[in-house]
């Protein structure tokens, strides 16, 4: 108990310094221009912040804590450095910068307009993510990589490439014109849930790292739905991930097997996400904004109510995977919606479905071939549908789903 | 912050347009100029000639090479210019994006690197 206790304040005090870090952070490049140069003043602060505010509490004025420190550093560093003539003039900046920050009562919140600087379309697309979790949530760029599944010099590499690039083409940090507001979000949006997703699709769900991205991908959703409040996307957005979140106990048995959607026990849903993200749900669609991230939230909330009724609204989601499509034109939509038309027309019509599907997008993709052969074993061909099994296993990499696509595809068998 | 504003475009296309296109094109390349003019934002521009008006000139091992045609072989090619004055890339965007030659073809937008800057 008392180790909880410990492993909690541990978690309060890093989530109250990463808090802060991002605003100042945010505060103070928006103000240079200069990403790098902001965490790098902050840097030594953020460090000794993780470090002691767990054992010490976290203090009343968290930012100007973290300014206090920063400063001295900064004031050491320029001591240490006078002979560098380079350093002396940026060093006097980011000092007055700080300085600003302190005589500031209240700092605005900047993270948002910093979100929107990371997922401007003038960066990577592949480096958003990452460089929002370094400069927002003050993830080093090894853990960020890792977490992506890169090498971290690699990683290190297209962050800072992207960095310069906000500072020398002068990427703003501001929110976009009303006029082009929907578009930059989806950026915003599309890297919160890259963040969330690889987080997600950790596939033993047993990295302490990964699943650890997925818990700051609903808090970078819970602050955009919070800084705006108005955007029905930010607000379809949180509540996907909720929903999602919703039902992490209920993806393993006790033995660590994969648990399907449809076969996992409700009792272990999370009640109180659930209803969450059905409020963020019914906010955002009173606003009258479709968007990708609504219905893929509705989708969701179309298969939580088995938990109130005992059968997810399949009509429902075959209409909302047809709306969907018509937004993205995924394949992977049109897969989803075929398998869900077998829950509401039966598996022949499914099958129709997946055979209209152009076959080479989904050559070496699992959940096609998964989908395929549940079909065909319904439809009664389950020689088909062992074949099918075989493919999907050998495209398989995690363990607990390649274990369960065997068990299936050996009932077939015996 | 400086900018410049490259447009590239098919100039194969262009000896096909009709006399009618071609004018109503220089009327949006006019209107447009006027409008960098008005907001103060222009500092210059320029179209240029096609590239099979153009040399291309290197040096190596102190010899001078003199080669018929552009420097590179492209689907699209610069066709002219435009220097601008913009607060930050949104604003330079918004401004490529007006540019008659966004329609045309693609206009690529490149800060300026002001000499004696690191």
């Amino acid at each position: 108990m008392a180790r909880d206790d410990a492993r909690s304040a541990t978690a309060a005090a890093e989530r109250a310094a990463r808090e802060s870090y991002g605003r100042l952070v945010a505060f103070v490049a928006k103000r240079t221009g200069d990403v790098a140069e902001a965490e790098d003043a902050l840097s030594d602060a953020f460090a000794a912040a993780l470090k002691e505010w767990s054992r010490t509490g976290v203090p009343d004025r968290p930012e100007a804590w973290l300014l206090t420190v920063a400063r001295r550093k900064a004031a050491d560093a320029g001591r240490k450095r006078r002979t560098g003539a380079d350093a002396q003039p940026r060093l006097m900046l980011i000092n007055e910068e700080l300085e600003a920050v302190n005589v500031t009562p209240e700092i605005p919140d900047e993270r948002l307009a910093l979100m929107f600087a990371c997922a401007h379309p003038a960066i990577e697309a592949s480096v958003r993510a990452p460089l929002m979790l370094q400069t927002v949530l003050g993830f080093d760029a090894s853990a960020v990589a890792s977490a992506f599944l890169v090498s971290p010099a690699a990683m290190s590499q297209r962050l800072v490439r992207a960095k310069v690039k906000i500072k020398q083409a002068g990427v703003p940090f501001h929110l976009p014109a009303r006029a082009d507001m929907a578009e930059r979000l989806e950026t915003v949006l599309d890297a919160v849930y890259a963040a969330f997703a690889e987080g997600w699709t950790d596939p033993q769900g047993a990295d302490p790292r990964r699943r650890n991205l997925a818990e700051e991908g609903i808090w970078l959703g819970r602050l955009i739905a919070h800084l705006l409040p108005d955007e029905p996307e930010a607000l379809g957005l949180l509540a996907l991930m909720l929903h999602a979140d919703a039902r992490r106990a209920a993806r393993r048995d006790v033995d660590g097997g994969f648990v399907p959607l449809a076969d996992q026990d409700t009792a272990q849903w999370n009640t109180a996400l659930i209803d969450e993200a059905e409020s963020l749900i019914r906010r955002a669609a009173a606003m009258g904004r479709l968007g990708r991230y609504q219905l893929e939230a509705a989708v969701q909330s179309a298969h939580a109510v088995r938990r109130l009724t005992g059968r997810a609204d399949w009509p429902a989601i075959v209409a909302l995977y047809g709306a969907l499509y018509a937004v993205t034109a995924s394949p992977v939509v049109a897969l989803n919606r075929a398998v869900a038309l077998a829950e509401v027309e039966g598996p022949g019509a499914a099958l129709r479905e997946l055979d209209a599907l152009e076959a080479e997008v989904f050559a070496a993709y699992q959940p096609f071939w998964a989908a395929r052969a549940a079909m065909l074993a319904r439809a009664g061909w389950p020689e088909d549908a062992v074949a099918a099994y075989d493919r999907a296993i050998g495209l398989e990499m995690d363990d607990a789903v390649r274990r369960f696509l065997q068990g299936k595809r050996d009932a077939l068998v015996n | 912050m400086q900018y410049l504003l490259l447009i590239y475009g098919d100039e194969s296309g262009r000896p096909a347009m009709t006399p009618e296109g071609l004018q109503q094109m220089s009327q949006a390349f006019g209107a447009y100029t006027e409008a960098l003019k008005a907001a103060g934002a222009l500092i210059g521009g320029e179209r240029l000639r096609p590239t099979s008006d153009a040399t291309t000139v290197r040096v190596r091992d102190g010899k001078q090479q003199v080669l018929n045609g552009p420097y590179a072989e492209t689907k699209e090619q610069l066709a002219g210019y435009y220097l601008i004055e913009a607060k930050d890339l949104d604003a330079a965007l918004g401004w490529a994006a007006r540019c008659p030659g966004a329609s045309y073809g693609s206009m690529e937008v490149r800060p300026i690197w002001p000499m004696g800057e690191a």
